[in-house]
């Protein structure tokens, strides 16, 4: 699903956020992503949502090598990719619905099926009975629910999540993996960047660390 | 319907929806836009009349040798045949003192008063309309002095020569017209785009949000070029509203004035599809400054 090749990134005036970093993520697999602040995980996640191109390297998505993706292409990669943050980012002046809806909407699909699709997500996430909450009436963990219920509606292969559970208490963060999870077992591939290492350890999935732009383990094996 | 005619209604209905929820921005900038538009347009208003006006009198190329009192019938008609048979006369008409004292009765509603006066006050004419329909002022002016030589003639009269300076002074009106026009529209772009490069980055993240979950630039410039026809397109309906209240309020005095006149002239200028023009120029000129700001600003914002 998700195949880097010895790829470099090097943001201008800083040094390498990357080093030679190669792995496979295969289809469905679920993964997680750690190292301290300022590893380079955020970096990685970014270059597969190609919000950052690596400097040198390739980096293939399915079966695209989006180290040079066209601008025009990029919307089209994005929603075969389900994004999870560590703050939401939902929209405040729209409903729940309106906000779990917004994958779908973008893709210009049918009334109807919005309709179907959005509520299917937000049965799987629980929170069916608040589609017509605003998100600042929900708690946190609620909030990333919602979130989460976003980045599945549209049914990607792959969910990408960057510390998803940073700002929820131990057990609504054990609630959120399971849900990743359940997620997984139906096929979609997951790869969750977190520094939440007791969790990670009680999961039992595999592990990408990076150190300083290096992927220390869990890579390819070279 | 198809579907990609819904998903357009459904931006334009909820870029409407945007512009209701801040009512006094947007009145706001659709005052300013319809001012905008209402300048020129009034001028180019004024300027139809006035051309209209003057091509009434456009005709009027002709010389009038008002006569000497003195001056019998007979000896004004001998006077025509030797005008007559000059080679850039066209033609010569006589009318007698009589005859205009009886036209000016018919038309001015004098008559008690006329009958009041025991001799015509009225001087016999002579209209000299010229082969050429428009003489050169020069031509014109050697005309009127050798006409007003001849003994039986009081004065010559060309009286085009102020239709051709109101003509001048229209052309310049329509220049100044068509300046006022340019800066004023430029000014609506970018009054627009303006407003709409503020919506942009007011709404910076939910734009860097679309944009992570799979919008094309098209989807997320769709809103903003909607709303900005669409603040310009109701600048147009206001400027619209403004005219006609105008025109409602100056066309009886215009009636009155034309009347003292015996003049049956009223203000109906301006042709429904004439003024529909005006929201459909407004919303041009909004797409194209929500264009521009679009263009500039929506690149700038990505997510990062």
């Amino acid at each position: 699903m998700i195949r880097f090749s010895e790829v470099y990134k090097r943001y201008p005036g800083g040094g390498d956020a990357l080093k030679n970093v190669g792995f496979r993520l295969a289809t469905g697999e679920m993964a997680f992503l750690t190292g301290h602040s300022g590893a380079g995980k955020s970096t990685l996640l970014k270059l597969i949502t190609a919000i950052e191109r690596p400097t040198r390297g390739q980096v293939w998505i399915g079966q695209e090598n989006i180290s040079k993706i066209a601008h025009r292409k990029v919307p089209f990669l994005r929603r075969r990719i389900g994004i999870i943050f560590q703050d939401h980012k939902l929209l405040h002046d729209r409903t729940v619905f309106d906000n779990v809806a917004l994958p779908l909407v973008v893709a210009g699909l049918r009334h109807q099926d919005i309709r179907r699709r959005v509520r299917a997500a937000l049965d799987k996430v629980g929170l069916l009975r608040k589609e017509r909450n605003y998100p600042l009436q929900l708690s946190g963990g609620e909030q990333q629910r919602v979130g989460i219920a976003r980045a599945v509606v549209g049914k990607p292969p792959l969910l990408l999540a960057d510390e998803p559970t940073g700002n929820l208490d131990p057990s609504l963060s054990l609630e959120i993996m399971d849900l990743f999870a359940e997620f997984n077992r139906v096929g979609v591939a997951v790869l969750i960047a977190s520094h939440d290492l007791e969790l990670i350890k009680q999961l039992g999935y595999r592990q990408l660390v990076l150190s300083e732009g290096e992927l220390v383990a869990g890579g390819d094996s070279r | 319907m198809r579907p990609w005619l819904i998903r357009h209604l459904q931006v334009f209905f909820y870029s409407l929806g945007q512009l209701w929820r801040s009512p006094w921005g947007t009145l706001m900038s659709v005052a300013v836009i319809a001012i905008s538009l209402v300048l020129p347009t009034a001028l180019y208003l004024a300027l139809e009349v006035v051309d209209d006006l003057s091509g009434q009198w456009h005709s009027g190329a002709e010389i009038s040798l008002f006569l000497e009192p003195e001056v019998s019938d007979q000896a004004a008609i001998n006077l025509a045949k030797k005008i007559n048979q000059r080679p850039q006369v066209a033609s010569v008409d006589y009318i007698s003192a009589t005859a205009a004292l009886e036209e000016f009765r018919q038309k001015s509603g004098f008559g008690v008063a006329l009958d009041l006066l025991d001799k015509n006050p009225l001087p016999g004419l002579l209209r000299v309309l010229p082969k050429d329909n428009q003489l050169s002022s020069i031509q014109a002016k050697a005309w009127l002095l050798e006409f007003s030589a001849l003994p039986e003639v009081d004065q010559a009269e060309y009286d085009y020569a102020w239709v051709q300076r109101l003509q001048a002074m229209v052309q310049i009106g329509q220049r100044l017209g068509l300046i006022f026009s340019i800066l004023l529209g430029g000014g609506v772009v970018l009054i627009i785009g303006n407003t709409i490069r503020l919506a942009i980055f007011s709404r910076r993240q939910e734009i860097e949000i679309n944009k992570l979950i799979g919008a094309t630039n098209g989807f997320i410039r769709r809103p903003f070029l909607y709303s900005g026809m669409q603040q310009g397109a109701l600048g147009g309906l206001f400027a619209l509203a403004m005219i006609y209240a105008a025109l409602s309020l100056l066309a009886p005095a215009v009636v009155r004035l034309a009347g003292t006149y015996q003049s049956e002239f009223t203000l109906q200028i301006v042709g429904w599809i004439e003024l529909l023009l005006l929201p459909l120029l407004g919303g041009a000129l909004g797409w194209a400054g929500a264009w521009l700001a679009v263009g500039r600003h929506l690149r700038e914002i990505e997510p990062g």
